[in-house]
């Protein structure tokens, strides 16, 4: 130590040690939790199991978390849950399947032919600043109150998404590839076939989740319009009866049907783009 | 061995590319200016200038995709025309097979795009994505992608621009090879002097819109850089292209253009 005698150190033998390093104290967030996505629901369910035990909390606003459950499995017995879940599912699928399809067929015509964005992208984006909701009083007195409206209201709030990510994806195309497609002479077909679609997947899939989501949300709404099934009207019926249990059931169904749904619409995302996987990989 | 119908040495007539009088117009400058140019079937050309000379307009309007373009001349080119751009230009979702036989269609396609990889030396990587490749290959795919077409015009358009120099002396004995077998009119675009040298059998030099210079290249294959012929033939395209070793002399002059033989 002594022998060095670097000018950059002004320590000595004989002078005092060095004070040890003080540490920079840490800014950031620090080392993931093991499972610490669920301290927060926990801590609620425990709230909410001690509120219940002591009777803090009058069942008459909130059930007991076992009530729910006994609920549920008497429910699910008589088999009441699976019939009104079938119903909503119907619905939801239903509109799912028509507003998709709607907004994909717009979303290329309007993506390929400049005539075609004259004439739909204005309305889709008109559509777009009003909520698929506030035209609930409109659609039922065009379609009734019957199934036809709500499947309608499902559909109007699914193709929004689906149109809007679709086409910007398809926008997004690389021009590079047209030029490729003209020189190896694809026709209109094949071009859609190997080139619009494929790079419009990434898009067009992100548009499918924010339409999963959608799905659910006008399903809770339309299905408290004078329906006769479904998880929305079991609720609606609970309501009358003070049934807090019922209503607690339902919105964990609603959540778990949200969840099961962006998962399965993820997977489909990792499956359908493997070639974009090898690129973050 | 490679499927190779008739029709690339029996029925040709006249020559591959006739252009006269060819003008394309890009806002407002005339880029190709009244361009004279006859290929012939099977004939090797490569076509050099400085930036901004036109090449690629001339490329782009062989390959009839300059869309909108002003346009004036006559201009015939085969029906069977393949492009290898500067980049390979491989569609990312879409496996290396799927990428060669891009639009061909009939039962025997996949089996002639096996057969195509095979020959640039790519058999086996049949499913592969283009992102797994390294530069070279995706290259090498767009080659086998062009070749597959059975072209009798083939357009290169700086097509080894983007790779590293040994990389690119091997494309060049692949693309030479290829050629023979296969006997397309050929049209490399370059900027490199070696690079036309090495591989043309004819040079073409473009210049303001029009070909300059049109020299033959007469030198035995495979020709290497050495030589007295050859240092001369790279001397003479290098004036043409306004780069002297002359210190003294302003490497930005405009070149005289002279006897084009």
């Amino acid at each position: 130590m002594t022998t060095t005698e670097a000018p950059h150190t002004p320590a000595r033998a004989d002078a005092p040690a060095p004070a040890p390093v003080r540490r920079a104290r840490r800014l950031g967030p620090g080392r993931p939790i093991p499972f610490g996505w669920a301290i927060g629901p926990a801590l609620l369910l425990a709230v909410w199991s001690i509120g219940s035990a002591t009777g803090w909390i009058d069942p008459r606003n909130l059930s007991a978390p076992w009530d729910v459950v006994r609920t549920a499995g008497d429910l699910i017995a008589d088999g009441r849950l699976q019939e009104h879940l079938w119903a909503s599912a119907r619905r939801a699928l239903a509109g799912l399947a028509l507003g998709v399809a709607a907004g994909l067929v717009l979303a290329v015509v309007s993506g390929l032919s400049r005539l075609g964005e004259g004439v739909i992208d204005g309305p889709v984006q008109i559509k777009r600043s009003i909520p698929s909701l506030a035209l609930i009083p409109l659609l039922i007195l065009w379609f009734g109150i019957g199934e036809s409206m709500k499947i309608i209201t499902i559909t109007l709030g699914v193709l929004v998404p689906v149109y809007l990510h679709t086409h910007n994806g398809l926008r997004a195309i690389d021009s590079r590839y047209v030029e490729l497609a003209e020189t190896v002479r694809l026709g209109r077909a094949a071009f859609l076939r190997h080139v619009v679609l494929p790079g419009a997947l990434p898009g067009f899939l992100l548009g499918l989740r924010f339409a999963v989501t959608a799905a659910w949300l006008s399903l809770v709404v339309v299905e408290q319009v004078n329906a006769t099934s479904g998880i929305g009207y079991m609720m609606e019926l609970a309501r009358t009866y003070g049934q807090t249990d019922v209503i607690v059931v339902g919105l964990v169904v609603y959540g778990l049907l949200g969840l099961l749904s962006d998962g399965l619409v993820r997977l489909v995302q990792r499956r359908a783009l493997t070639w974009r996987r090898t690129l973050a990989d | 061995m490679a499927p190779h119908p008739g029709g690339l040495t029996g029925t040709r007539r006249g020559p591959a590319v006739r252009a006269e009088g060819l003008v394309r117009t890009y806002a407002g400058r005339r880029v190709l200016d009244g361009l004279d140019l006859t290929l012939a079937p099977g004939e090797f050309a490569a076509l050099v200038g400085r930036s901004g000379s036109g090449k690629s307009t001339l490329l782009r309007a062989l390959a009839g995709i300059d869309h909108g373009i002003p346009a004036s001349g006559a201009l015939s080119a085969p029906h069977d025309v393949s492009v290898v751009f500067q980049d390979a230009r491989l569609l990312p979702w879409r496996r290396v097979l799927d990428n060669v036989v891009l639009g061909l269609t009939g039962p025997d396609a996949a089996e002639r795009g096996r057969t195509a990889l095979a020959e640039v030396g790519l058999g086996g990587r049949e499913r592969a994505w283009p992102t797994e490749l390294s530069g070279g290959e995706q290259q090498r795919v767009a080659l086998a992608r062009s070749l597959v077409r059975d072209p009798e015009l083939l357009l290169a358009d700086e097509p080894f621009g983007a790779l590293d120099a040994l990389t690119r002396i091997r494309m060049h004995a692949l693309l030479r090879r290829l050629w023979d077998r296969h006997q397309p009119a050929v049209l490399l675009v370059t900027h490199d002097v070696d690079e036309a040298i090495a591989l043309a059998d004819r040079v073409l030099v473009l210049e303001e819109g029009r070909i300059a210079a049109d020299l033959p290249v007469t030198l035995p294959t495979p020709r290497t850089p050495g030589g007295h012929a050859y240092a001369q033939l790279r001397a003479k395209l290098l004036a043409l292209l306004g780069v002297t070793d002359d210190p003294a002399g302003a490497p930005d002059a405009p070149a005289t253009p002279g006897d084009p033989t």
